[in-house]
């Protein structure tokens, strides 16, 4: 096994001082909400841990994935791909091309294996013996299993490689198919979302290279600390919920004030996502902050799940629709607040009574 | 230079050179070419090597959901395919929006061109033109020295600066491990560049890399996120409330109308200081290159865009039309409703269409595929070393504008703008052929210097110019309208499905930032019959159509030296030039979905 160059290494050699070293632990340790008392273990893990080479392998997408991943703000992406780790084969950023990118792939694959991470955008559609999606003139399904058979560990970004995404949305013509389908003995930790947030991204990444293990994964193998809960849960909108304030359609008062956007079809209380708390783009804003519900793009088949504007009535396990119409229909005709808060009060005791089951169901 | 158009006149006699993946574009691409004695290109193939298939996914949907399904077309482009959706679906629902949804969708839009743009020139095209290897020769005050040349006001500009970015890349190249710079083509004679401009270059890629996340916040402000931004069908989603009560949770308010100002500021600083003045010092630099441009000195296409007065295409920034036959004095009229116009061809695509049809126009489109490969195919059906372009060889269709092959993107939009007249576009366009002869002593004609890869990159970084400054317009145009009281964001009169008729047709069109781009929709009784997309891509990487008309990719290609054939530097630098994005090219569908055809090889 040839030696990999450990982050502190690589950081020293690129002439950063023990001193940032350390503020840079502490600051690694904040963003991934650990106490200080992590620092020096962080430390340790990064002064001894291997730099670990990459292979970012594109399918059926739309490289949103990596458009999110290259707008990461901490880390910065420059830093993540000059010091963190080594992005040896990326088709859609690389310099080479053709056998060049080839022999890229099969030199990181012979001389780390069992030591580089497999990140997969997209997926691999199984129709026509896989060429709906052809890379150096074969299936890009081979070059997915083969560069997975000797993986440390897998990583899926985005809801195409998680579930499928659009391109597996009825009647999924290419049979394009989700990565835990087609690699079947490594762990895969799974980032949905359409994209994935950046921050989220990369502290998956950074909390992998600085721990030295997977995140804790939740029944559907992504990580609990980022998609533990609902959007619902954190959303800065939720008092208007809970108060029975809502948007009744687009551009009215209440829309202008803020309200929740339930009625028109938010899908944010059965969404597990990092949005309302990690927020996007550096923290600058989220969907629902802009006016627009949550389309649940980090949920298995959302595609299907009927129009985005519906709202959450038709889903049968959120099981608060007769309460929460009442709760509309009051404020909408006037009636009185008690009756509406009354109402609201009991849409959220159901609702959090369900929280607790979907803890375990979600999986 | 004469470039030959019809496949008829191509020589595939000589060694075939094949690149496989095409890397740096969105999606999947091959490139074959064949190379004679001298190593010039004499014929070249271009085929898109994935499809998705979502046309067929939509039939059937809310067409409210349409932009969102099709804003998954691409990632990169993140934003005009749902844009494009929403103007389709309007078109045909008889929607009109208001005044401040319009201001901001261009805003949005113009985010999505800017960031392109730049994005595309550092990180996906620099590395054609721009050696990092190289840079670590340079001397860093010199490089400062030519910093202060090309752009007196770039404030990032001291020796210390460049020798920290350099000493920092000294020590990335010589740990071995060069990550996405491994198996680069850095010892090839093809780069010319002096090592502090390739400095340079490098240390604005890094630059480039961290502006480029704030400029999507803008999208972030009005559509929540970026990538894939929310788009609403009779508006935006964004409601402005400036002044009133819950004014600090609402989407569009003072706070984030002054942070959307600043990420515009930027953005035109770093174009201005940065951008545009390297691609006119590297193209200065790269004078003698003056090949790729193929289809774009006979047919351009645009469809126009950023109209001045809401649905006057008159008032439109970039106006739209056709110039065939290199005739640059005649701007046709493109009618995209017009069955005998735009005609999509599949004689060499792997698709067929029932009763033998030639051409058809999308809102009557087939997608019915078809992966046969041609008798003189090399190797076998999952492990292909050649194709057989007298065949079908690609997962594009081949549009055609009244029979012609079209290239379409900055540069098109640019010479159809210059032919009609636009005076801002004419000033930038004889100001930077006038820089370039007078840097490089050269005394071109515009015909020679334009339909050029470096034309079609330097339009890229003029488009970007004139579209970042407009959206200070924009921007004033939009406080403007609201102080005048109008803080409607959004049409809902046709929300409610009940309120549409029986049937629509409708055709959205946009300029997409690597060309025109246009959906067509067929609504029934409140669900959508069918659902086609003609894309840039579609336009530049097709493949032949059935009178062997090439695209504009294999265009480009022809007639170009290669320094080492087996190194495909020249072939990317030019493809490039077109910002390929494969996802968008091919992701139409069948009729039935399930039915594949078997692969024959004859």
């Amino acid at each position: 096994m040839s030696h990999i160059e450990t982050f502190y290494e690589v950081m020293r050699r690129q002439g950063i001082t023990r001193r940032s070293f350390m503020k840079y632990c502490s600051l690694t340790a904040a963003a991934l909400g650990l106490s200080p008392a992590f620092v020096p273990q962080i430390a340790n893990a990064m002064e001894n841990k291997p730099r670990t080479p990459v292979l970012w392998l594109h399918g059926l997408e739309c490289t949103c994935c990596s458009e999110s991943f290259i707008r990461s703000a901490h880390p910065l992406v420059k830093d993540v791909v000059l010091s963190m780790l080594s992005l040896d084969y990326d088709d859609t950023l690389m310099a080479a091309a053709g056998h060049q990118a080839e022999e890229a792939l099969e030199d990181t694959i012979e001389k780390y294996k069992g030591e580089y991470i497999l990140a997969v955008e997209g997926n691999p559609p199984l129709n026509e013996d896989g060429m709906f999606c052809i890379i150096g003139g074969k299936p890009f399904v081979d070059q997915l299993k083969h560069a997975a058979k000797h993986a440390k560990a897998v990583i899926a970004w985005g809801s195409c490689a998680s579930w499928g995404c659009v391109q597996a949305a009825r009647p999924n013509p290419t049979q394009a198919t989700p990565i835990h389908k087609v690699i079947t003995d490594k762990p895969i930790i799974k980032v949905p979302g359409c994209p994935p947030i950046a921050e989220v991204m990369t502290g998956v990444i950074t909390y992998m290279l600085t721990f030295g293990k997977l995140p804790e994964l939740d029944r559907q193998g992504r990580p609990k600390m980022f998609y533990g809960q609902r959007i619902h849960d954190k959303c800065y909108r939720r008092p208007h919920f809970d108060a029975g304030q809502f948007v009744e359609e687009w551009d009215d008062e209440f829309a202008r004030k803020g309200y929740c956007l339930y009625k028109v079809g938010c899908k944010g209380p059965t969404t597990y996502n990092a949005c309302s708390t990690v927020r996007w783009n550096e923290g600058t804003s989220f969907p629902i902050q802009a006016g627009h519900g949550c389309i649940g793009c980090s949920e298995d088949g959302f595609w299907d799940k009927g129009s985005f504007y519906n709202r959450l009535t038709d889903i049968h396990q959120f099981g608060i629709e007769k309460n929460a119409d009442e709760i509309g229909t009051a404020v909408a005709g006037g009636v009185g607040a008690a009756i509406a808060a009354h109402a609201a009060v009991s849409a959220i005791k159901r609702l959090s009574g369900n929280n607790e089951n979907s803890e375990d169901t979600s999986a | 230079m004469n470039i030959p158009l019809n496949a008829s006149q191509l020589d595939n006699n000589g060694r075939r050179v094949v690149v496989d993946p095409v890397t740096r574009i969105e999606g999947h691409m091959r490139c074959e070419v064949n190379v004679d004695s001298n190593n010039i290109i004499r014929n070249a193939v271009s085929t898109g090597t994935m499809w998705r298939g979502l046309e067929v996914i939509l039939k059937g949907r809310d067409p409210r959901d349409a932009w969102a399904f099709v804003e998954r077309i691409c990632g990169v482009c993140t934003g005009t395919h749902a844009l494009t959706a929403c103007r389709a679906v309007e078109d045909a629902l008889d929607i009109q929006i208001p005044y401040n949804a319009h201001l901001i969708r261009h805003l949005m839009d113009k985010t999505l061109m800017a960031h392109d743009h730049i994005v595309h020139f550092y990180h996906l095209h620099a590395l054609d033109w721009v050696n990092p290897v190289n840079a670590l020769k340079a001397d860093p005050r010199k490089t400062s020295e030519l910093q202060k040349m090309v752009s007196p006001s770039h404030p990032k500009s001291s020796p210390g600066y460049f020798r920290d970015i350099q000493n920092r890349l000294k020590k990335f190249v010589a740990s071995g491990q060069l990550g996405l710079f491994k198996n680069g083509y850095w010892d090839n004679p093809a780069y010319k560049l002096s090592p502090e401009a390739d400095l340079m270059a490098v240390t604005h890629y890094l630059e480039a890399l961290d502006l480029q996340k704030e400029i999507v916040k803008i999208h972030t402000i009005f559509g929540g996120k970026n990538p894939h931004p929310n788009y609403l069908v009779g508006g935006v989603a964004c409601a402005i409330n400036l002044d009133d009560v819950g004014a600090a949770g609402a989407p569009v308010n003072m706070t984030s109308l002054n942070f959307v100002l600043q990420r515009i500021k930027e953005t035109q600083e770093f174009t201005k200081n940065v951008y545009l003045p390297d691609v006119m010092a590297i193209g200065g630099l790269y004078k003698d290159w003056l090949y790729g441009g193929g289809l774009a000195s006979e047919n351009v296409l645009a469809y126009g865009t950023y109209a001045q007065t809401p649905y006057d295409s008159s008032t439109d920034m970039l106006p739209g039309g056709a110039i065939v036959n290199g005739n640059w004095n005649e701007v046709l009229p493109v009618d995209v409703r017009n069955p005998d116009e735009i005609q999509e061809f599949v004689d060499h695509s792997w698709y067929r269409y029932a009763n033998g049809a030639k051409g058809l126009h999308p809102w009557d489109g087939e997608t019915a595929p078809s992966f046969e490969l041609g008798p003189n195919t090399k190797g076998t059906k999952t492990d292909i070393k050649e194709l057989d372009e007298a065949h079908k060889y690609s997962w594009i269709k081949a549009p055609r504008w009244n029979g012609h092959a079209m290239e379409v993107g900055p540069l098109a939009r640019y010479i159809v703008a210059y032919a009609s007249g636009q005076e801002a576009v004419k000033e930038q366009v004889d100001r930077s052929l006038a820089t370039f002869n007078q840097n490089t002593g050269l005394d071109l004609g515009l015909k020679q210097f334009l339909p050029s890869t470096i034309g079609r990159t330097l339009a890229r970084a003029l488009e970007c110019d004139l579209v970042v400054d407009s959206m200070l317009d924009d921007w004033h145009a939009l406080v403007n309208n609201i102080k005048a009281g109008d803080s409607s964001t959004a049409n809902v009169e046709k929300w409610d499905p009940s309120n549409w008729p029986k049937e629509a047709k409708g055709v959205g069109t946009n300029e997409a930032p690597r060309g025109a781009l246009g959906h067509w929709i067929k609504i029934k009784d409140g669900k959508i019959e069918n659902y086609q997309a003609i894309v840039p891509t579609t336009w530049n990487g097709s493949p032949r159509d059935s009178d062997g008309n090439i695209g504009a990719y294999e265009a480009s290609l022809l007639n170009t030296p290669m320094e080492r054939p087996e190194e495909p530097v020249e072939i990317l630098r030019t493809l490039h030039s077109f910002d390929p994005c494969l996802a968008c090219s091919t992701h139409v569908m069948s009729e039935d979905g399930d039915e594949m055809t078997r692969v024959k090889i004859r």
